[in-house]
């Protein structure tokens, strides 16, 4: 187990996505650092988050130490306000009572498109991914923040498939595809916070992670990165941050 | 093109016999014994209600309340060319695949954990052609059961589109909707031949309660043409009837009733057990580092080797059956 003087990567990601969210907001999350950071934030700073979990849960109140190996385990359910069936949960998107989805991602690309399907050619692929989940349904449906490490293998200017939608090719055409509401809102990497130009959809970085430069972050993405003018550096973790996130995964099931 | 309903070109629409029609639809429910009887079988005699070319529905979703002994039983009794379909797909897709029982799956989402990153025995049958998966998002699949289960051909949804996923997916229509001139995407109804479905308990008329969560099996048992319960207990229809707002199967949509307690092992049955990891983190270890062997040694010692399900469960072990069994009954005590 590090000392509490060092972060993993992984930690540092949870933390600061956490913060990305606000008290009596209706969040989507899914399995791993997006259940944990959720998680964080509902008990640190925002009593009021409810977190909606694919499996069927509404109100979730993850135990510590008894973190799911999956959002459709019955550890998810312990304490919730609501057990539903699956679709229905997800039916909630697509009604529009979710304020934000909280995923995480393997490969994405400028315009904030997910891809979880295919490595490589899909109707040869080099390597068949587990495929979309909830995911598609989240970002075609709400905003969405992604929580992801930061590597140029998987910042690329174009994802090899468009399992869940961002802005699709920039500008207008996540609208003009039928995709009415929603979007990226945020991604959060080990190295940076990233938003979207309102007007080009591509990917802004906003703030930088302590003690990371610019060059830093081009060299690790895929495609030519703009800054913004106001570019803010976050605040590194609080002992405060660290200490309930080892409280809540003492076993580093997803901080390792 | 998006399909515009007032001037449909027939070249537009997917190939027909992709949906039953209603009629036929309800010639196969109205063949079915739906009278009030016993269905008590044994795991052998409910494998003789799936045939070989069957569309399968499977229940629960990931590690939850996954009809393993049905699965198991079903590997055992060598069936063939079946497609099965599930709302999330874990190592139950493997053993599918690996045994070579099943050579399609339709899902949203096929490894076996989180935890244990991409399954190999998934890429290894995708990758090389053997087998193919056919990838929805996690709502469409749910509304493929829900229409289904409605009686109608296709439902509309706001999701897909745009995307890669749909453009895999010759089985959809983009549609202008009539009334309000938005794009919607419609997809078709399943209704499975059979549908496996695991339940804490239920009468031997298949009245079946189902604690936790429920994932699709309410849609998926009401969508198939026959249905098969596993259950961890067979309770009296009196003690069915004390509850009856627990009941979420009736028993006319139901053709068999088995007894079979740990019937997702090594997967979970909320309130009575959580999956068996010991089990499942060796199971993919095995697989993982080799998809041919590994699985074929896997199937001879747990799946086809064992005399019965009860001897399976001792191959898991009676200390991981008791952690596991301790760990799900308490999992409201927090």
């Amino acid at each position: 187990m590090p000392s509490e003087s060092t972060t993993t990567a992984s930690e540092l990601l949870a933390i600061l996505s956490a913060r990305q969210l606000r008290d009596g907001q209706v969040v989507f999350a899914g399995v791993g650092i997006p259940l944990l950071a959720a998680t964080l934030a509902q008990r640190l700073r925002s009593p009021g988050l409810t977190i909606l979990f694919e499996g069927g849960v509404i109100g979730a109140f993850i135990e510590p130490g008894r973190l799911p190996p999956s959002t459709n385990d019955q550890r998810c359910t312990a304490r919730a306000n609501m057990v539903l069936g699956s679709a229905e949960v997800l039916l909630l998107l697509q009604r529009g009572y979710v304020d934000v989805g909280f995923m995480g991602g393997a490969q994405i690309d400028q315009y904030g498109n997910l891809n979880s399907s295919f490595i490589g050619d899909p109707a040869r692929p080099k390597t068949r991914l587990p495929g979309t989940g909830g995911g598609n349904d989240i970002s075609s449906l709400t905003a969405m923040i992604v929580a992801m490490k930061h590597e140029k293998r998987r910042f690329v200017e174009h994802v090899d498939f468009i399992t869940s939608p961002g802005w699709l090719r920039g500008r207008t055409s996540r609208c003009e595809s039928g995709l009415g509401t929603g979007g990226m809102f945020r991604v959060v990497t080990d190295l940076a916070v990233f938003d979207f130009d309102e007007e080009t959809r591509r990917m802004r970085a906003i703030a930088l992670n302590p003690g990371v430069s610019c060059e830093r972050v081009q060299a690790n993405t895929g495609f030519p990165l703009a800054f913004a003018p106001d570019l803010q550096v976050a605040e590194p973790p609080s002992a405060e941050e660290l200490a309930m996130l080892r409280y809540l995964d003492p076993e580093r099931k997803y901080t390792a | 093109m998006p399909l515009d309903v007032a001037h449909p070109s027939a070249s537009q629409y997917p190939p027909e016999g992709l949906v039953p029609s209603y009629a036929q639809l309800r010639k196969e429910l109205a063949s079915r014994d739906r009278s009030l009887r016993r269905k008590v079988m044994s795991l052998e005699e409910a494998t003789s209600l799936v045939n070989d070319g069957d569309t399968v529905g499977i229940g629960g979703s990931t590690m939850s309340r996954t009809p393993m002994g049905m699965i198991w039983a079903l590997i055992r009794a060598r069936k063939s060319r079946l497609s099965c379909v599930r709302s999330i797909v874990s190592s139950d897709g493997d053993l599918l695949y690996g045994s070579g029982i099943c050579d399609r799956i339709i899902t949203s989402w096929f490894s076996q954990g989180i935890l244990w990153g991409v399954s190999k025995v998934m890429r290894h049958h995708v990758e090389t052609g053997s087998a193919a998966y056919d990838e929805w998002s996690h709502m469409a699949i749910g509304m493929r059961f829900r229409a289904g289960a409605m009686g109608l051909p296709f439902m509309p949804i706001r999701s897909m589109l745009g995307s890669d996923v749909v453009r895999q997916r010759p089985e959809t229509i983009e549609m202008i909707c009539p009334y309000t001139r938005e794009k919607l995407l419609l997809v078709p109804a399943i209704n499975p031949d059979v549908a496996l479905i695991h339940v804490q308990r239920c009468d031997e008329f298949g009245n079946a309660q189902i604690d936790g969560l429920p994932f699709m099996d309410v849609d998926l048992a009401m969508a198939a043409n026959r249905v098969i319960l596993t259950t961890e207990r067979i309770v009296s229809n009196d003690q069915i009837r004390r509850a009856p707002d627990h009941t979420r199967i009736p028993f006319f949509a139901v053709d068999a009733v088995v007894e079979l307690p740990y019937g997702c092992a090594p997967h979970e049955c909320s309130g009575v057990y959580e999956p068996m990891m010991r089990h499942m983190e060796s199971y993919v270890a095995q697989v993982n580092a080799n998809p041919v062997d590994g699985m074929r040694e896997y199937l001879e010692q747990f799946v086809y080797g064992p005399e019965s399900w009860s001897d399976f469960l001792a191959g898991i072990g009676v200390e991981e059956l008791i952690r596991a069994a301790r760990a799900g009954r308490s999992i409201d005590d927090a």
